[in-house]
C-alpha cells in the first residue's frame, strides 16, 4: 500500500496559508448563496418575533423623528424645507437615512454577533453582514408605503424624478455597506467600533441634510459640507420623491465615486482580514 | 492502493498563534493608538509565537475512518479546524479529494427564537447544504431527532436533549465525501450516542472517508481503521487503533505510588481543585505502583476543598489498555459506609478485595462530590500494572486476551457418556 505517491487527479480543493490580497471568491460565495437567504430570512423574524406591533415599527420611529425635526427645525427654527410641509420634507430625508444608518449599525456587528458561527463553520464571512441588506430594504420598502401616504395627505405629485430613486437607494447602500465591512473587520479585534458606530452615527445624522435642507448651510461652509457624500445623496433623494430644486449632479457625481470607492475598499479589507477572523474573536 | 483512492493529504502542516502577553496587549483602539504614539517605531505588542501544530504530514485513503486522538492542547481541534477552512494554516497543503463536511460543534447556529423547522435549514445551509437539499432530507432528519411533535416550537422551550438530538439529526444528514467530526458525541444521553455513533459506522460503511477527534477510546477502537496520536503538535504515532491507543495510555498517564492531582491535564475543565493526590497500596498497606494478579490493594484519595462540604462522595473507575472500563468503586456501593456530615479535608480510602484482573496496564479515574453533586474528576489520574502469577498453581496464566479478568475459584467436573 502506497498512498504516499505524488497524485495526478485534480484535487477538490487545495488549502494554503493565506498571503497577500485575494480576489473576492464568486464561485464559493454562489456556492452558499443559499446560507445568504438563510441568514437575511433569520434576520427578518428574529426582528419582530414577540413584539406587539411588529413591522410597524419600521414606520412608526421614522415618524416621531420626522415630527420632532419638524418642530424643532421648522417650526422653533423656521429653517426653509424648499416648500414642502416640514413632516414630509424631513421624512424623506429619514428614509434615505434610515436605509444607510441600519446598514452600517448591524452590518459592523454582525461578526461580533456571530462569533460561535466564525469560530466553528466555514462559510465565506461576507455573507454575515451582507445578508443584512435584505431586511434593511424590506423595512424601506415598508418606510416607502408611508411617504407614499404621508404625499397623498399632503397633495404632492410624485415626478418622473422617481424613477431615480433605485439609483440614490443603490449608492447609500453601498456606501453604507463598505462602511459596513470597514467596521465589522476591525471590530473582530477592536470591540471599541461597537461604540464608536452610535456616535458616529449621530454626528452624521447631523451633518447630513436630514432635518434640514442644503440650502440652510452658510455659503462658506457649503463646499466642507458637500464633502460629505450623504449631502449629495440625500439631496438627490428627496429630489426624487419631492421634486422640488434642482438635481444636485455635481456632488451625485461625487458621491457615486467615493460610494463605489468605499465598498470596494471596505470588501477589500474585510476580504484580507477574513481569515484570522477565527483566531480573534 | 493506487493513489486516485486518496480523500486527504496533508503536507507540512503548521499553526502559529501569537500570544500577546497582557502587559501590553491593547484591545482597545485608544491604548493601541497611544502606544504607536509613544513608541512610533516599535512594534506594538510584545508577543510570542505558539505553534499549535507543527510540520504534520499525513495522507488518508477514500473509504478510511481515521481516528486523532491526544492531550487536551496536543493540536486535535486546530487540525480539523484548518482542514475545514475555519482558520488558515501558517505553513504547509491540504488537498482534499472530496467535499468535505464539518461538524466541529453540535448545533452551531441553532437560535433559541427559531423554531425547530426553521433551525433545520438555518444551520443545514450553515453547514453547506442547499435549501433543496434540506427540504429533500427534512424527514429523514426529523425521523433520526424524535422531536416531531415540538417542530413549530422556538428551540428555547426544549429540553437540552431535545435540542442536541435535533442538532446532530442536521449534521448526521450531511453527505460529504469527507465527514469531519470533533468530538460532539461528549453530549446527550447514552441512547442517543449510540444513535450517533451508528450513524458513523454507516457513513463509514458507504465508502465515505471519516476523521475524527474523540477522547473516547472504545469508540476510538469500535470506529477507526486507523489512529494518528498528537503530540504537542506533531504526529507522535500513527497506525492501526489498539497499538496506538495502548501507546496513547500508557504516555498519557501518569503512574507512580502516589500522584499528585493539583495540576494534573486529566481534570475536567470547569472542575473544582478539590483532589490532591491519589494512591495506590498493596496487601500490607505499603505504597505500590504494580500488584501481583489477585492480589488485595487500597486507593487513597487525599481531598481538601478549602470549604465544608456535605457527605462527601467519591467513584472510581478502573479501565483497562484500551480504554474500556472494567470496574467502579464508590462510597454509596457500601452499605456500611457512613459519610461525614460535613468534611473540609481529608483522605478517603478503598480497600479493594478480590478483583482479579489478567496482566496488563490498568488506569483510574476519580470523582469526587458532595451530596449534591460532581465537583471534580480526574481522568486517568493515574495507572498501575498487574504483574503475572501462578494464581491457578498449575503454570499457566491467564493471558490479556483470554478476558480482562479472571475467575479464580473454576471448578469442573465432567460425567462420561453412557456410564
Amino acid at each position: 500500500m502506497d498512498i504516499t505517491t505524488p497524485n495526478t487527479t485534480k484535487p477538490h480543493l487545495v488549502i494554503r496559508p493565506s498571503k497577500g490580497w485575494q480576489a473576492l471568491n464568486l464561485r464559493e460565495l454562489w456556492r452558499f448563496r443559499d446560507l445568504f437567504f438563510s441568514l437575511a430570512e433569520r434576520d427578518v423574524k428574529l426582528r419582530y418575533r414577540q413584539t406587539a406591533l411588529g413591522v410597524i415599527w419600521v414606520v412608526i420611529q421614522p415618524l416621531i423623528a420626522a415630527g420632532i425635526f419638524s418642530f424643532v427645525f421648522g417650526r422653533v427654527a423656521r429653517l426653509p424645507s424648499d416648500g414642502v410641509p416640514y413632516l414630509v420634507f424631513s421624512y424623506a430625508g429619514l428614509l434615505g437615512w434610515n436605509a444607510f444608518q441600519n446598514t452600517v449599525t448591524k452590518a459592523s456587528a454582525s461578526l461580533v454577533q456571530n462569533q460561535a458561527l466564525i469560530s466553528k463553520t466555514f462559510f465565506p464571512r461576507i455573507l454575515l453582514p451582507l445578508s443584512l441588506l435584505c431586511s434593511t430594504l424590506i423595512d424601506f420598502g415598508v418606510a416607502l408605503i408611508m411617504m407614499g401616504v404621508l404625499m397623498a395627505v399632503y397633495g404632492i405629485a410624485p415626478t418622473a424624478g422617481l424613477l431615480l430613486l433605485p439609483v440614490w437607494l443603490l449608492l447609500i447602500l453601498m456606501l453604507a455597506a463598505g462602511i459596513g465591512l470597514y467596521a465589522s473587520a476591525v471590530a473582530v479585534t477592536y470591540r471599541d467600533v461597537l461604540h464608536v458606530v452610535p456616535v458616529a452615527m449621530q454626528m452624521l445624522l447631523y451633518a447630513s441634510p436630514i432635518a434640514y435642507s442644503v440650502t440652510a448651510v452658510p455659503a462658506r461652509w457649503h463646499a466642507l459640507y458637500m464633502l460629505n457624500p450623504l449631502s449629495g445623496l440625500l439631496e438627490g433623494f428627496r429630489w426624487s420623491l419631492l421634486g422640488r430644486g434642482p438635481l444636485p449632479l455635481g456632488s451625485l457625481a461625487y458621491a457615486a465615486v467615493v460610494s463605489l470607492g468605499v465598498l470596494l475598499a471596505g470588501a477589500i479589507v474585510f476580504q484580507k482580514m477574513e481569515r484570522r477572523f477565527a483566531d480573534v474573536v | 492502493m493506487s493513489s486516485k483512492d486518496l480523500a486527504i493529504s496533508v503536507q507540512g502542516l503548521s499553526k502559529a498563534y501569537t500570544l500577546v502577553h497582557n502587559t501590553e496587549s491593547h484591545t482597545r483602539a485608544a491604548e493601541a493608538l497611544l502606544y504607536k504614539l509613544k513608541n512610533p517605531f516599535r512594534s506594538a505588542e510584545r508577543t510570542e509565537e505558539f505553534w499549535a501544530l507543527k510540520d504534520v504530514s499525513f495522507d488518508i485513503a477514500q473509504g478510511e475512518v481515521v481516528g486523532i486522538i491526544g492531550r487536551n492542547g496536543a493540536g486535535k481541534s486546530t487540525l480539523l479546524k484548518i482542514i475545514s477552512r475555519v482558520t488558515a494554516p501558517t505553513e504547509g497543503e491540504i488537498r482534499l479529494y472530496g467535499r468535505v463536511g464539518s461538524l466541529l460543534e453540535v448545533g452551531t447556529g441553532f437560535h433559541p427564537e427559531l423554531t425547530g423547522r426553521e433551525n433545520i435549514f438555518m444551520n443545514g445551509s450553515i453547514l453547506g447544504m442547499t435549501r433543496r437539499e434540506i427540504a429533500r432530507k427534512f424527514d429523514a432528519i426529523v425521523d433520526f431527532s424524535g422531536v416531531e411533535a415540538f417542530l413549530d416550537t422556538p428551540v428555547k422551550r426544549y429540553s437540552s436533549g431535545m435540542y442536541v438530538r435535533l442538532a446532530f439529526a442536521v449534521a448526521a444528514n450531511l453527505e460529504p465525501e469527507i465527514l469531519i467530526v470533533d468530538e460532539v458525541l461528549a453530549v446527550g444521553d447514552a441512547e442517543f450516542q449510540k444513535k450517533c455513533l451508528g450513524k458513523m459506522s454507516e457513513v463509514a460503511g458507504q465508502g465515505r472517508t471519516v476523521l475524527f477527534v474523540s477522547h473516547n477510546m472504545p469508540t476510538v477502537l469500535n470506529l477507526c481503521s486507523r489512529v494518528l496520536m498528537l503530540k504537542e503538535g506533531h504526529i507522535a504515532l500513527e497506525g492501526p487503533g489498539e497499538e496506538v491507543v495502548a501507546e496513547y495510555m500508557r504516555q498519557v498517564i501518569r503512574g507512580g505510588a502516589e500522584v499528585g492531582l493539583d495540576q494534573h491535564p486529566g481534570r475536567t475543565p470547569g472542575s473544582e481543585k478539590i483532589l490532591k493526590a491519589l494512591g495506590l497500596r498493596n496487601k500490607s498497606g505499603a505504597p505500590a505502583t504494580s500488584l501481583r494478579m489477585g492480589e488485595d490493594f487500597s486507593l487513597e484519595m487525599h481531598y481538601d476543598a478549602g470549604r465544608p462540604l456535605s457527605s462527601p462522595r467519591c467513584g472510581i473507575g478502573i479501565y483497562n489498555h484500551l480504554g474500556i472500563r472494567v470496574v467502579s468503586f464508590a462510597t454509596f456501593f457500601d452499605g456500611d459506609y457512613r459519610a461525614p456530615e460535613w468534611s473540609q479535608a481529608g483522605t478517603l480510602r478503598c480497600l479493594v478485595n478480590g478483583v482479579h484482573f489478567t496482566p496488563g496496564l490498568y488506569f483510574v479515574t476519580v470523582t469526587f462530590g458532595d451530596a449534591h453533586s460532581d465537583l471534580d474528576r480526574v481522568e486517568q489520574a493515574s495507572s498501575f500494572e498487574v504483574t503475572p502469577w501462578d494464581v491457578f498453581q498449575t503454570g499457566v496464566i491467564p493471558r490479556p486476551d483470554q478476558g480482562v479478568v479472571y475467575a479464580p475459584c473454576q471448578q469442573w467436573e465432567q460425567e462420561e457418556a453412557g456410564s
